[in-house]
């Protein structure tokens, strides 16, 4: 026993003087979305910066703000970005703001399985939303028919599919349905989780992947990466321009794109229904979120070092991860805000 | 198991002779006190957890008052937050799996306590208390990927054209919801229901049985009649214990249940439980009203298990009384 506790007393010891000794440690938490281009990102930092060290929590958006607006993390992380109220609430703490700065970008993509339907359907504003409010109940309502000339679409009821947990993938989905229809706006909302018209819950991309897949005459969303990964068919989406596009790496930083023009300096900007002709209309940046003033120079320079080469060579990284990256005018943006941060 | 009652003699008395120093230096009084703080941990937990429960959720408690467990809405982006649906979704998915589960998992301890050989019984146990360790998030994904499909493609379609014309069996077969829920949670239970139940049966006195035989009694009878009831006590421990883990399956339950906040008669509608709801909301809650709300839900979920609880320990008590059976263990 003495023996026992003598050893743990010096490896304790010894872990404290380990501890002591390391590197600069900067704590982050939020959004679980970006997580693994992140884990990523922060491990190639580290190679490259080995007194730097960055820890970084996925335990959602939410979660996120309320550190960092708690001051428990030094950074945070959303998929959706911060309100009024949550920036008021920040700026009251503190007496200093917090700053965006988008990292990579994101997109859903409408999923179904029709028995003997294996072509990609085209999906209108007005399909999507109707069958999420409940009011496009069949596979071949014209809403949806019309722009699938030539596919025997069934009679069947049409079960939707939603992710059951919070997330920013149902931020992003029902930021989309809020534009592009009135009334999902005032009946429903956006949200990263909101109370549905209709349909069954399926916990994470995998939930509602695996419902989809072993419900017949199902349709729901997904997260774009998931869907890659897994090789998963799904349809494409009519954008403001009038035109079908199909969820890729490019078609999403087309969206961003082509809302880069009205950009506003805070960067709190959502690009569903974004203009342009190849812009993916079910899109989204997700934000770091880096307060505007650090105690500590070492953390605010160690920080501002990663946001910098996380805008450019980190930009890198991402097609290799199924992440869709920046265009250029945003990186262009974001370094000039970067000055901001003191 | 503390869900079973046993009384233990006080050990005060036995040694009140000696001085307290003398008993101090021979360890009983330090056991004594280590063993108490130990046992007095237990209480403090619970009353900590009832207030952490109980001060995080302030807000909904005073906006919604008694409407958060008489309301079904549940919408975080109208700050409306109603809680029966979870309510009505945790209690019928642990009836479900308590009503199968019960009959199975005691029918298959009497079997192995009092029928089988012992070595198929060793062997059978080793492998039940295998299944009881079994992360739930495996039997979620064994729901997922065996019992939705089959209930919807057999099961849900069979007992349709069977008992359609019950309001329970109505609906369309989505294969998951309220009996999904319920099945594989009775899967999940089943294992403590035998090995708790077993590890009684085989503790009742020999004599007991003995006594019974020599009174001419068969082989059955004197399980059924004699071994059975006197191991009671236990028995009841085991289906509290079921039923606690019922109630608060959160992994596998939200895997298969279809995470829809409705009230419906039909088991085939999907439903939501207020475990499954608080693990699927409580990262991205933002807001504190919706923080709190999903709080409350918890102290909801404390309340239902304390009451149920307290509920079926009447039971017992009512029942031990009429009956001759020492429900001890």
């Amino acid at each position: 026993m003495k023996r026992i506790a003598g050893m743990l007393v010096v490896v304790l010891a010894l872990a404290g003087i380990l501890w002591a000794d390391s590197a600069l440690s900067i704590t982050g938490a939020g959004a679980t979305f970006p997580y693994p281009m992140y884990s990523k990102w922060f491990d190639e930092y580290h190679k490259k910066n080995t007194n730097i060290e960055i820890n970084y929590q996925s335990i959602g958006s939410g979660g996120g703000i309320k550190q960092v607006t708690e001051g428990t993390v030094d950074f945070g992380a959303s998929d959706g970005p911060m309100n009024d109220d949550q920036l008021k609430a920040f700026q009251d703490k503190h007496g200093f703001g917090i700053l965006h700065f988008p990292t990579v970008l994101g997109a859903d993509v409408p999923a179904y399985n029709i028995p003997g339907i294996t072509v990609e359907l085209n999906f209108t504003q007005d399909a999507i939303s109707g069958i999420f409010l409940g009011k496009i109940t069949k596979w071949n309502d014209p809403a949806i028919a019309g722009p699938n000339k030539g596919v025997r679409l069934p009679a069947d009821d049409i079960v939707v599919v939603h992710r059951s947990d919070g997330s920013g993938t149902t931020y992003i989905w029902t930021d989309y349905l809020s534009k592009i229809s009135d009334e999902w706006k005032n009946k429903v909302g956006k949200g990263t989780s909101v109370n549905w018209p209709v349909g069954l819950g399926g916990k994470g991309n995998e939930g509602v992947a695996g419902t989809i897949k072993n419900t017949p005459d199902s349709f729901g969303y997904v997260e774009l990466i998931y869907a890659i990964q897994n090789k998963m068919p799904y349809g494409l989406v009519k954008n403001s321009s009038g035109a079908f596009i199909k969820a890729d790496l490019a078609s999403v930083t087309a969206a961003a794109a082509g809302a880069a023009k009205n950009m506003p300096d805070d960067f709190r900007v959502s690009i569903t229904d974004a203009p342009g002709k190849t812009a993916y209309p079910i899109s989204s940046f997700t934000w770091l979120l880096v307060p505007a003033k650090f105690s500590e120079a070492a953390k605010r320079d160690a920080l501002k070092g990663f946001v910098k080469w996380m805008l450019s060579d980190g930009q890198n990284y991402t097609e290799a991860l199924s992440y869709a990256k920046l265009p250029k005018e945003v990186v262009a943006k974001e370094l000039k805000a970067l000055n901001n941060v003191q | 198991m503390a869900t079973t009652t046993t009384t233990v003699p006080s050990a005060g008395p036995v040694v009140g002779s000696r001085s307290f120093l003398s008993r101090l230096r021979e360890g009983d009084e330090i056991a004594r006190i280590i063993t108490f703080l130990f046992a007095a941990s237990v209480v403090l937990i619970t009353v900590l957890l009832v207030f952490e429960l109980w001060r995080g959720s302030a807000l909904p408690r005073h906006k919604f008052g008694f409407n958060f467990f008489r309301t079904s809405v549940w919408d975080p982006i109208f700050d409306q937050f109603g809680a029966l649906p979870f309510i009505y979704g945790t209690l019928v998915t642990a009836a479900v799996a308590l009503i199968l589960a019960v009959p199975l998992g005691i029918g298959a301890a009497i079997f192995l306590a009092e029928l089988a050989p012992a070595r198929v019984s060793d062997t059978l146990e080793f492998f039940i208390d295998l299944l009881a360790a079994v992360p739930s998030v495996i039997y979620g994904l064994l729901g997922v990927f065996i019992i939705v499909p089959l209930m919807r493609s057999y099961i849900q379609p069979a007992l349709k054209g069977t008992l359609g014309f019950l309001p329970l069996f109505k609906g369309p077969a989505y294969g998951v919801g309220f009996l999904t829920a319920g099945i594989v949670l009775a899967i999940m239970v089943i294992p403590y229901i035998i090995s708790v139940s077993r590890e009684v049966l085989l503790s009742v006195p020999r004599d007991q049985r003995e006594a019974a035989l020599s009174l001419g009694a068969t082989r059955w009878e004197s399980t059924w009649k004699v071994v059975v009831p006197f191991a009671r006590g236990g028995i009841f421990g085991s289906i509290f214990l079921a039923l606690a883990r019922a109630l608060g399956e959160t992994m596998a339950v939200t895997m298969v249940i279809g995470n829809t906040p409705t009230i419906s008669a039909s088991l085939f509608s999907p439903g939501y439980s207020i475990a499954a709801v608080i693990a699927n909301e409580f990262t991205e809650a933002t807001g504190d009203l919706y923080l709190q709300s999903l709080i409350e839900l918890g102290l909801v979920l404390f309340i239902l298990t304390f009451i149920l609880n307290g509920l079926a320990r009447l039971l017992i008590v009512a029942t031990s009384q009429r009956g001759g059976g020492m429900g001890n263990t």
